[in-house]
C-alpha cells in the first residue's frame, strides 16, 4: 500500500474543506447573480424600486378610497360582472376538458409499451414539446387578429398549450400502468382503441383528474390575463374599468374581488379534491 | 336466497355503471353545446376576418416591395414593406424596374408588368387576360375594363385596385402603387444603407475591405447588431429581459419562502396562530394573481423587468410557501434525532436534520418553476412593458410586421425549449449530482403519506 503521507482523518478533513469550498463559491456566485440581476432589472425599469416604494400603497388606497363611499353599489357591479366571470371559468373550463381529451390521446401515442405507431413516439414527444412551449398569449393575440376578440381566441390558445402540458404528465402516468390488462385484452383480439379505452384508462383516470384539476386552476388564471390582452372575459372588463381612471376605481374594485374570490375558491377546492382523491387512491 | 342477493346487488351495480357510462358523456356534451352558445361560435364564423389570415400566412414567409408615385409631383420611389427604413436611395429603383423620363416600366414577374405612363396613366399586361389600363380623370379613375369586372379587381370612382398572383396594383388620386412580392424576410441581415447589403458571407469573411473604417467582420456585426430594420441587438436585450425576470422571480420566491415555510409547517412552528395566519398570507399571494400583481406593481414602479420580476416573486412566493411546507411536513423525523442525539445545536438540527432530506424535493420543484416562469415573463412583460412579450405585442399592433412577429415566436419557442432542457439538465445535475438519488420519500410512514410524498409532479405549473 503506498504511502501517501496523510492519515484517513487529515484526507477527510480536506476533501470536506475542498467540498465546503466549492459549495461556499457556488453560493457566493449565485447570490452575485441575483443581486447584480436585481441591480440591472432595476436600471432597466421605468421607475426605480426605492423610488416607487414608498408609493407601492397609493394605487389600492385609490381602489378602496374610491370602492369605500360607493359601498351600496358594490353589490350591483358584483352582479354586473358575474356574466364576464362567468365567461372567464368556461374559457378555462373547456380548454381544460377539450385541451384534457386532446392530452390522453397525444400521450397514449407517446408512451412506451402503449403507442399506436412505436416508431413515431419521438415526433409524439415533439409535438407535445412544441405545444408547452408556445406561450397562450403568442397564440391568443393571432388569433384575435383573424377572429377578432372575444373568447374563442382565448379559448384556443389555452387549449393547444394545455394539451401539450398535460400530454407530458399524463405519459408520465401511463408509464407506470400495468400492462397486464393490456396483454390480456390483445390475447382476446382487441383493437388498439379498445386496450386502451377498457386496459389503461381505468388504471389512470384517477391521476389523470388530479393533474386536469391543477391544470383548470391554472388555467383560470391564465384566461384572466388572456382576456386583458383583449380575448373577453373578467380581464377585457378589468381593463375597461382600470381605463377609467382614479375616481372612478368603484368597478376595478369589484373585479378584484371576483377575481381574487373565484382563484381562492378553485385553488381550495382544487387543493382539497386532489388531497381527498391521493389518499382515496393510495391502494 | 344468498345468490339471488348477489344477482341482484350485481345487476344493480351494472345499471349503476351503465347509467354513469352514458351520464357522463351526455353531460359534457350539454356543456359543450351550451358553450357553443354562450361563445356565439356561428356570429364568430362571420365576424372572422379571412382576408387577415391570408395577409398573415403570406406576410410570414415572403415580403413586398413597394413602387409608388406620387401623383402630384410625379416622383417615383421604392421602399421595402413601405417602410422609410426600407427605402432605395432617391432616384433608384430595383434592378425589375427601370424609369425613363416619366415612364416607368415595372416588371413583376411571370408576364406580368406595370407601366406609369405620363399624365398619371397606368398600363398593366395581365398574361391571358389583357392589358388593363387606367387613369386619372379631374377627380375620376377612368379604366378600359368593361362591366364584366373579374373579382381580382376592385374598381370604385376614387379607387382602382387588382391583386393577381404576381403582386398588387392600386391607384387613386394621391398616388399609384405597385407591390411586388418576394419569398424571404426582408433586409434580415443588413438594411439597404449598410455597405455589406447585397455581399454574400464569403464575401464578407474572405473578399476584400468594403468600407475603409473597419475590418469587414466587425463592421458587419455592427450593422447587423443595429439593423433598424430587424433590430437585433434589441431583441437579444428582451429575451435577455425576460430570462432575467424569470430567474430573478423564481429564485427571489424561493430563498423568501424558505424561512416561511418553516413558519408554517406543522412540525417546525408549535404556534397555531403563526402557522394559520402564514398559510393565509401563502393564499394571498397566490390568490391575488400574476396579472393583479403587475397592474399594482407597474403603478409604483413604472414598467420594465423589476416590475415583471416582482410580480412572478410575488406569486410564486405563495406557490413555494405552500408546497415547501407541506414537503417540511413529511420530513423524516429520525434523521433529526440522530443529529440532535449527537448533542448538535438547534440550527445544526436544520443544517444536517432537515435541509440535505427537502433540498432535492425544493429544487425540483424551483426548476419546474422555471421553465414555466420564462413563459409567464413572455406574458406579464406584454402587459407590463418588457422584454420579448412587449416587442411581440407591439409588431402586432402594427397589424402588417408579421415577419418579425413570426420571428418572435420562433424565438419564444425556441427560449422557452431552451430553458426547459437547462432546467431539466441542471435538476439532474443537482439532485442526482448530491446524496440523494431521487426526490425523498418519507420511510417512516404508511402508505398514504408516500402518495403525498410524490408532491413533485402534482405541483408541476
Amino acid at each position: 500500500m503506498a504511502y501517501t503521507g496523510l492519515s484517513p482523518k487529515e484526507s477527510y478533513t480536506a476533501l470536506i474543506q475542498r467540498k465546503r469550498l466549492y459549495s461556499g463559491v457556488m453560493l457566493a456566485i449565485f447570490i452575485l447573480l441575483l443581486v447584480s440581476g436585481f441591480m440591472l432589472a432595476n436600471d432597466r425599469n421605468a421607475g426605480g424600486f426605492w423610488s416607487g416604494l414608498p408609493q407601492i400603497f397609493d394605487f389600492p388606497a385609490g381602489v378602496i378610497g374610491d370602492a369605500v363611499p360607493k359601498l351600496d353599489q358594490l353589490p350591483g357591479h358584483l352582479l354586473t360582472f358575474l356574466p364576464a366571470l362567468v365567461e372567464t371559468i368556461n374559457i378555462a373550463a373547456v380548454s381544460t376538458l377539450v385541451g384534457g381529451l386532446l392530452a390522453v390521446v397525444l400521450s397514449l401515442l407517446s408512451t412506451r409499451g402503449l403507442a399506436r405507431w412505436p416508431r413515431l413516439i419521438p415526433v409524439f414527444r415533439r409535438v407535445m414539446d412544441i405545444m408547452r412551449a408556445i406561450p397562450e398569449i403568442v397564440i391568443a393575440l393571432v388569433l384575435i387578429f383573424v377572429l377578432s376578440g372575444g373568447p374563442v381566441p382565448a379559448m384556443l390558445a389555452i387549449t393547444f398549450h394545455t394539451a401539450g402540458a398535460l400530454g407530458k404528465l399524463f405519459s408520465e402516468v401511463n408509464e407506470n400502468a400495468d400492462l397486464k390488462p393490456v396483454e390480456g385484452l390483445s390475447s382476446v383480439g382487441a383493437t388498439w382503441s379498445q386496450r386502451m379505452w377498457l386496459g389503461v384508462i381505468p388504471q389512470v383516470v384517477p391521476n389523470y383528474f388530479s393533474y386536469a384539476l391543477l391544470r383548470f386552476e391554472i388555467n383560470i388564471r391564465a384566461s384572466a390575463i388572456l382576456g386583458f390582452v383583449g380575448a373577453g372575459g373578467i380581464g377585457y372588463e378589468l381593463k375597461n374599468a382600470m381605463s377609467w381612471g382614479l375616481g372612478k376605481y368603484d368597478e376595478a374594485a369589484a373585479i378584484f374581488i371576483l377575481l381574487f374570490g373565484t382563484i381562492v375558491f378553485f385553488d381550495q377546492l382544487s387543493g382539497y379534491v386532489r388531497n381527498a382523491l391521493t389518499h382515496k387512491g393510495g391502494h | 336466497m344468498a345468490t339471488a342477493e348477489l344477482y341482484m346487488s350485481a345487476d344493480r351495480l351494472f345499471t349503476r355503471k351503465k347509467l354513469f357510462g352514458f351520464a357522463f358523456p351526455a353531460v359534457i356534451a350539454a356543456y359543450l353545446i351550451y358553450v357553443f352558445l354562450a361563445f356565439d361560435f356561428v356570429g364568430l364564423v362571420e365576424r372572422a376576418r379571412w382576408d387577415n389570415a391570408q395577409t398573415l400566412t403570406r406576410d410570414t414567409w415572403s415580403y413586398k416591395t413597394h413602387i409608388t408615385r406620387d401623383n402630384r409631383t410625379g416622383d417615383v420611389t421604392a421602399a421595402i414593406e413601405g417602410e422609410r427604413k426600407g427605402s432605395y436611395p432617391e432616384g433608384t429603383l430595383p434592378d425589375w424596374a427601370s424609369q425613363n423620363d416619366a415612364t416607368t416600366v415595372i416588371s413583376l414577374g411571370s408576364g406580368h408588368e406595370v407601366t406609369f405612363l405620363p399624365d398619371n396613366r397606368l398600363r398593366y399586361v395581365v398574361p391571358e387576360f389583357g392589358t388593363i389600363e387606367a387613369g386619372i380623370e379631374g377627380r375620376q379613375v377612368v379604366t378600359n375594363l368593361t362591366d364584366d369586372i373579374p373579382d381580382w379587381i376592385s374598381l370604385s370612382n376614387t379607387r382602382l385596385a387588382i391583386t393577381t398572383d404576381e403582386g398588387r396594383v392600386s391607384l387613386t388620386r394621391s398616388r399609384t402603387e405597385v407591390f411586388n412580392y418576394f419569398p424571404g424576410w426582408e433586409l434580415f441581415f443588413f438594411t439597404l444603407d449598410s455597405p455589406y447589403h447585397g455581399h454574400s458571407f464569403g464575401e464578407i469573411l474572405f473578399g476584400e475591405q468594403l468600407t475603409p473604417e473597419h475590418s469587414n467582420i466587425s463592421g458587419a456585426v455592427h450593422d447587423f447588431w443595429n439593423n433598424t430594420m430587424w433590430r437585433h441587438g434589441d431583441v437579444v436585450w428582451a429575451l435577455f429581459e425576460t430570462i432575467l425576470m424569470a430567474f430573478l422571480g423564481t429564485f427571489g420566491a424561493a430563498i423568501i419562502s424558505l424561512p416561511l415555510g418553516f413558519l408554517a409547517a406543522r412540525n417546525f412552528t408549535p404556534f397555531r396562530t403563526v402557522r394559520f395566519g402564514i398559510r393565509r398570507v401563502f393564499d394571498f399571494l397566490r390568490g391575488v394573481d400574476a396579472l393583479i400583481w403587475t397592474i399594482l406593481l407597474s403603478r409604483a414602479f413604472g414598467p420594465g423587468p423589476m416590475t415583471g420580476a416582482l410580480a412572478i416573486l410575488l406569486t410564486d412566493t405563495g406557490s413555494f410557501g405552500k408546497m415547501f411546507s407541506e414537503a417540511l411536513e413529511n420530513v423524516d423525523e429520525k434523521q433529526i434525532e440522530g443529529i440532535a442525539s449527537t448533542g448538535a445545536k438547534p440550527i445544526q438540527h436544520y443544517r444536517f436534520g432537515v435541509i440535505p432530506q427537502i433540498t432535492p424535493v425544493l429544487l425540483s420543484q424551483v426548476f419546474y418553476y422555471l421553465e414555466a416562469n420564462t413563459r409567464s415573463a413572455t406574458i406579464i412583460g406584454a402587459i407590463t412593458g418588457g422584454g420579448i412579450g412587449l416587442l411581440l405585442t407591439q409588431a402586432m399592433i402594427t397589424q402588417k410586421d408579421w415577419e418579425e412577429v413570426t420571428y418572435y415566436i420562433t424565438l419564444i419557442i425556441l427560449m422557452v425549449m431552451m430553458m426547459d432542457s437547462l432546467s431539466g439538465w441542471l435538476r439532474r445535475k443537482l439532485i442526482t449530482g448530491s446524496d440523494a438519488e431521487k426526490p425523498r420519500r418519507p420511510k417512516s410512514q404508511s402508505a398514504d403519506s408516500e402518495e403525498k410524498g410524490k408532491l413533485e409532479p402534482l405541483f408541476l405549473p
